[in-house]
């Protein structure tokens, strides 16, 4: 389990206690925290889970795979700490991370 | 009764009726909301059933698109197990299968499609299975052992699925084909050699150019499947994979305009303003395409969902999005945008032989859809292309040593 907060591109903050073993992106999803739309339920195939991780959670967060880099490389407002929520799987290590989300997702 | 306290009936708990309970309150709909749904579970993600589900990588409460207590707490009143019989557009009410009368206000129709039934010898003989539910996707998965033989009838995206979760978990399997090449409805012929390839190197066998004409049983269980070619397979399973059709009926005996699915506008509405339909059921305008088309897709039942909720809480009409499909199978992730129309060129990017290519369909130097295999970034530059209208040079497409930025530059 992990608290997880969520942070509106309008700054609406949402925290969710997400189980170990789900994605951030279904954290979100399940508890219809608006913001992340993840048309494809999880495929890494659309980019629409896109999110950016505070900064002080990157490393522990860790790295885009390739297929990943290159879904991202093509979202809208990409920054150094974006992600797809769908491909960061939660663990109890990630207790108390923080995410941010864009403006929109398509 | 102003909208915002209007009683919301949703028939269908399905991807589209589920998102549209889920939007209508996140855009503040009040009233009250009831989702209808003919199947035993809340709203559930259909695409992993016959990929991670199949092949036990994911459970049920991740197929959920929310937890069964969403809907108590977002005061969704979710009734599970009910068809509608018939809807009184005049009295704008429900009949329901348990003989209940449902009233409503404003109707969202999101009862989806259903697989088409071969009238064959045989249908009904244990064994011969379809794939459109979890309950079906669980008795597929109960057929399917190692060494079992499999015999998949389709050789659609659900077929081809199937197969590869069927090899993955050791069972023999036959893709028995209509058509003289696979995906024929949906995919170009380069696309179509591709997959059957690539099958076939991993086991696959495939019979095409010919239909099933029968199943044989013993005892009442499966044991072959009969071909118009005469001939008679063996198998201990069958999936019929033919292809969907609209639930519209309860739409057309009320008198909505259908059309091989319930004609609607851009904000997902029927020819009558009191009445929705969304998601595969839905015959809707492609603005991009200048036509009407009805879409199986879950990015189709999000899009309309999103275009209905708007429409009823009054928020300006989302943007058209281009359409857009995925499929895995076996380590390929197939991610197609836009549709094919008047396209009059086709421009195969990247190595087929790699497993990791595009192809491009273009009517002049306006692209109309990409299909990528392993190459996001052909995909996701597609799918803007698209949407942007943008003109492409085709030359510069063709050469996978300009990156798909240059392309768009």
């Amino acid at each position: 389990m992990a608290k997880i907060t969520y942070i509106q591109h309008n700054g609406a903050e949402h925290v969710i206690d997400v189980k170990s073993g789900l994605s951030v992106m279904e954290g979100a999803v399940k508890n219809n925290v608006p913001g992340i739309d993840a048309d494809c339920g999880g495929a890494c195939a659309c980019a629409t889970c896109h999110v950016y991780v505070d900064e002080a959670w990157k490393e522990r967060v860790g790295s885009p795979s390739a297929m990943e880099e290159s879904m991202l490389d093509f979202a809208e407002n990409v920054e150094s700490n974006s992600r797809l929520s769908c491909q960061i799987k939660v663990t109890d290590e990630l207790d108390g991370l923080i995410i941010r989300m864009p403006e929109n997702q398509h | 009764m102003t909208e915002s306290n209007a009683h919301i009936v949703i028939l269908g708990a399905g991807h589209a009726g589920g998102t549209a309970a889920a939007l209508l309150r996140q855009y503040g709909h009040a009233g009250p909301i009831t989702m209808v749904g003919e199947e035993p579970l809340p709203p559930y993600q259909r695409p992993p059933l016959s990929k991670a589900w199949l092949k036990g990588e994911a459970d049920a409460e991740s197929l959920a698109l929310k937890p069964v207590e969403f809907y108590t707490e977002a005061g969704v009143d979710f009734r599970p197990n009910l068809r509608a019989d018939r809807l009184d557009r005049a009295a704008r009410t429900l009949s329901l299968s348990d003989g209940s009368t449902l009233s409503y206000d404003i109707l969202i129709i999101a009862t989806g499609a259903r697989p088409i039934a071969l009238p064959l010898p045989g249908a009904d003989l244990e064994g011969v299975l379809f794939l459109r539910s979890a309950a079906d996707a669980e008795a597929l998965k109960a057929a399917i052992r190692p060494g079992v033989k499999l015999a998949v009838i389709g050789g659609g995206y659900i077929g081809l699925e199937a197969a590869a979760s069927g090899r993955a978990l050791g069972a023999e399997v036959v893709v028995i084909e209509r058509e003289t090449r696979l995906l024929a409805r949906v995919a170009c012929e380069e696309l179509s050699s591709f997959f059957q390839a690539y099958h076939e190197k991993r086991g696959v066998t495939f019979v095409l150019g010919a239909s099933a004409a029968g199943f044989t049983g013993e005892g009442g269980r499966l044991n072959g499947v009969t071909l118009t070619d005469g001939r008679t397979l063996a198998c201990d399973a069958a999936l019929l994979g033919v292809g969907a059709a609209p639930n519209d009926e309860i739409a057309r005996a009320a008198g909505l305009p259908c059309d091989r699915g319930i004609v609607v506008d851009l904000e997902a509405r029927t020819a009558d303003p009191a009445i929705f339909a969304i998601g595969d059921v839905a015959l809707r305008p492609l603005p991009l395409y200048d036509r009407m088309h009805r879409l199986e897709s879950v990015p189709n039942a999000l899009e309309q969902a999103k275009q209905a909720a708007c429409s009823i809480t009054g928020r300006p009409p989302p943007a058209p999005e281009v359409p857009w499909f995925w499929s895995d199978q076996y380590d390929l992730k197939l991610q197609i945008a836009g549709l094919p129309f008047d396209a009059d060129r086709r421009i195969v990017r990247g190595d087929p032989t790699q497993a990791k290519f595009a192809i491009f369909h273009l009517k002049g130097e306006q692209l109309q859809a990409v299909e990528a295999v392993n190459a996001p970034p052909e995909f996701m530059a597609g799918r803007q292309f698209i949407q942007n209208r943008k003109p492409i040079s085709p030359e510069k497409l063709a050469d996978p040593a300009i990156s798909m930025k240059e392309v768009g530059a």
